[in-house]
């Protein structure tokens, strides 16, 4: 990133600190987690351990990161290198992404930069101008992207209430940032739970490894009795509203399943696995020694804050996660996807110079899409 | 601790203190050894070790786990501590497993029943507390299930590789998952097995006692039958090589080894991928975690650092070294087969 953008994006998000300290805190138990900070240009400073809101806040101002970043485990000694800091327990965490939904606006809203001529082009595989194959995705997600994202969320908060019997308010649903959620589970009975189990959680989750025999199917002598009702708890229950739709369909579809037998079965639960199963990302749940963007600080690819979500359904990023300041600032802009921003219309800029709110600069500028003159 | 009824006790042998028992009874080894009617129950022992590494269940005196007489409880008793008094004086590792796995077994098949026991409360209590005070389950009653929280049921279930185990395939509901009086005890299986093999190695070796020459040498001529064939590992030192084995057997590598072996070969520059399919073999393989736990091994993960081989110190103390000349003077195993000066 140029030097005149670094300086732009490091004095917003400065001052949306400095305006906004109540925005942003160290979670619970603060001295047993390691946190961790990123500057424009450069690598990770990990292994800081932190006391209170007091001292997170010098370091925002002293070191204008943009990316902040804090453990979901405790340590003893979060300080020390990884091997020394004795791994005592950590929150559940989950990540929802609307780029792992595979949606089909996806393609509408995703341009390539090349990284040779720095043109952007809409090819996925080549530079339509000097056919170079190193191309960068930049995709600003639509509203479609962050509602479907939020069915996954809804799904994945069933299963934590009704199946895991996690109390809902130790649940706590963020927006990431950028183009998903973060859902943190405090306090849960999880909390010692190593990478091994998590991962079983995960496939349960997502509705992976699923058996016929689970669902009442047999490989001899199958007895429809015991097949799947809708008052039945967990996923019998969530298979046969997804399965056979209404009551009254049942029968019929009962009658179906027992003479495709069971291998087309166990083909139909690999199938189902796509539409029931809530779409997490497993390898951020396994990781037990991950640190993850802290709450209230801005997310470095948007310039959009991370946000904890009173009443997920209204929500609206683009809307409430857009607190930079709207100081009018040039920039020169190539970002050919139109975007919406505080209910306001941006785009589209085919290279041209133009005069926007720094929110807006910023959003642009962090997608590499703009830079200042 | 639990208060055993006397039944309970030739049931569950593995709990009782074996010194206190044969004291309470009023008898000593040395008796065992010479008392023509007690030498009953040395045999006994001998033939309980014998059906155990034939790979057997001890079929015992007991009707339905109930003894009909008090000398024949007793006998079972006996014969249970004195099979222990065998086996250490023997000293064959291969022997004290195959005979702890098969007592598990065994108990196994009273626990289903005392957890399944309508009729009895009491002993449907026992079975509960047993559970919970060696394996810190803590199982409740509802309706015909018994349902235990779901963290505690992956601690255990993650050892089995059968997709049945998986909790996708189980019955989970408000933080619990639902179980049969089978299931439970089969949950607690392999615990059980290293429950009472800890028990075994743990005990003090007595000396030789007369009387007890002969079972104890046909038991050592038997374990000759079990001893394995070592392959070659080229260069590697001894303790990787043993893990190797291990794994390619199939058996169960401890944490500590798993670490030194991955440790060691990450440090030896062999990439991730080929060291994955070493632990293809174990009980509890599961790609993705395994692949996860090398990449933080090898601080590829985001936290950077790269854990260093144990010195041969530390795997001393964690039973993981099996030293031969070529390791004098050598401070990590990746210094084995080096030239020093
Ligand atoms: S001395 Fe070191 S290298 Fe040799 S077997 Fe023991 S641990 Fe391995
Ligand atoms: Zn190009
Ligand atoms: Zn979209």
């Amino acid at each position: 990133m140029q030097e005149k953008d670094v300086k732009f994006l490091e004095d917003t998000f400065k001052k949306y600190y400095f305006d906004n300290f109540d925005l942003i805190h160290v979670p619970e138990r603060t001295s047993e987690r390691e946190f961790g900070f990123q500057k424009f240009n450069s690598g990770m400073i990990r292994h800081i351990s932190l006391k209170d809101d007091k001292e997170l806040h010098l370091l925002l101002m002293q070191n204008s990161p943009s990316d902040v970043y804090c453990s979901n485990a405790y340590y003893s000694f979060p300080n020390l290198p990884m091997k020394e800091k004795d791994w005592k327990e950590a929150d559940l965490i989950f990540d929802i992404d609307s780029k792992d939904l595979h949606l089909s606006c996806r393609s509408d809203h995703t341009v390539t930069k090349c990284n040779d001529c720095n043109k952007i082009s809409k090819s996925n595989d080549q530079c339509t101008y000097c056919q170079s194959t190193k191309l960068d995705n930049k995709s600003l997600p639509c509203k479609n992207c962050i509602e479907a994202s939020k069915i996954e969320v809804s799904k994945l908060l069933k299963i934590l209430t009704d199946d895991f019997g996690i109390e809902e308010n130790s649940i706590n649903v963020y927006f990431s940032g950028n183009e998903g959620f973060h859902i943190y589970v405090y306090n849960s009975p999880f909390q010692e739970l190593g990478s091994r189990e998590r991962s079983e959680l995960v496939d349960y989750i997502m509705f992976k490894g699923a058996i016929p025999e689970t669902f009442g199917m047999k490989k001899l002598k199958p007895n429809r009795s015991l097949l799947p009702n809708f008052e039945d708890p967990g996923w019998r229950g969530r298979f046969s509203k997804e399965v056979y739709g209404s009551k009254s369909n049942k029968s019929k579809i009962v009658t179906e399943l027992m003479t495709n037998g069971y291998s087309n079965f166990q083909k139909n639960l690999e199938q189902l696995s796509n539409k029931i199963g809530a779409k997490i990302d497993p390898n951020v749940t396994m990781d037990i020694h991950r640190i993850f963007r802290l709450p209230g600080s801005i997310n470095s690819k948007s310039g959009l804050t991370k946000l904890f979500c009173k009443d997920l359904q209204k929500f609206d990023p683009y809307q409430e996660a857009c607190i930079l300041n709207d100081n009018s600032i040039e920039i020169k802009a190539n970002c050919p996807i139109e975007f919406k921003l505080k209910n306001k219309k941006f785009g589209p800029y085919d290279n041209e110079i133009i005069t926007v709110p720094s929110y807006s600069a910023a959003y642009m500028i962090c997608k590499n899409l703009a830079t200042i003159p | 601790m639990i208060t055993l009824g006397k039944d309970e006790i030739a049931k569950y042998p593995f709990l009782a203190d074996a010194g206190q028992y044969l004291k309470d009874k009023g008898f000593t080894l040395q008796q065992f050894g010479t008392d023509p009617d007690l030498r009953l129950s040395v045999d006994k022992a001998l033939n309980r070790v014998l059906v155990s590494a034939d790979g057997k269940i001890y079929k015992s005196d007991l009707i339905d786990g109930e003894a009909s007489k008090e000398y024949i409880l007793e006998r079972e008793v006996f014969s249970f501590l004195l099979a222990i008094v065998l086996l250490k004086l023997t000293g064959m590792t291969t022997l004290i497993k195959r005979f702890a796995l098969a007592e598990a077994r065994r108990a196994e098949k009273f626990l289903e029943k005392d957890l399944g026991n309508i009729s009895d409360e009491s002993k449907k209590e026992l079975a509960i507390k047993i559970i919970d005070d060696l394996f810190s389950i803590q199982i409740k009653k509802q309706d015909d299930f018994f349902i235990i929280p779901i963290a505690n049921y992956l601690t255990h279930s993650i050892n089995f590789h059968e997709r049945e185990w998986k909790l996708i395939n189980r019955h989970v509901e408000n933080g619990f998952v639902f179980l049969t009086s089978h299931e439970t005890v089969r949950l607690i299986r392999k615990e059980l097995g290293n429950y009472i093999s800890s028990k075994i190695l743990n005990a003090k070796t007595p000396s030789m006692i007369s009387g007890f020459e002969e079972p104890v040498e046909k038991l050592i001529s038997l374990s000759k039958k079990f001893v394995t064939h070592t392959v070659s590992t080229g260069e590697y030192p001894p303790c990787i090589k043993h893990a190797i084995e291990v794994l390619e057997k199939g058996e169960n590598l401890p944490h500590s080894g798993r670490f030194m072996l991955a440790t060691f070969l990450l440090a030896k520059n062999q990439p991730v991928e080929q060291i994955a399919p070493l632990f293809k073999n174990a009980p509890d393989y599961n790609e993705r975690v395994t692949l996860y736990q090398l990449n933080h091994l090898a601080g590829s993960s985001g936290s950077g650092t790269q854990y260093a081989c144990p010195s041969c110190e530390k795997l001393k103390t964690q039973n993981l070294c099996f030293a031969i000349p070529e390791c004098d003077n050598i401070f990590n195993p990746l210094q084995f087969g080096k030239k020093r000066k």
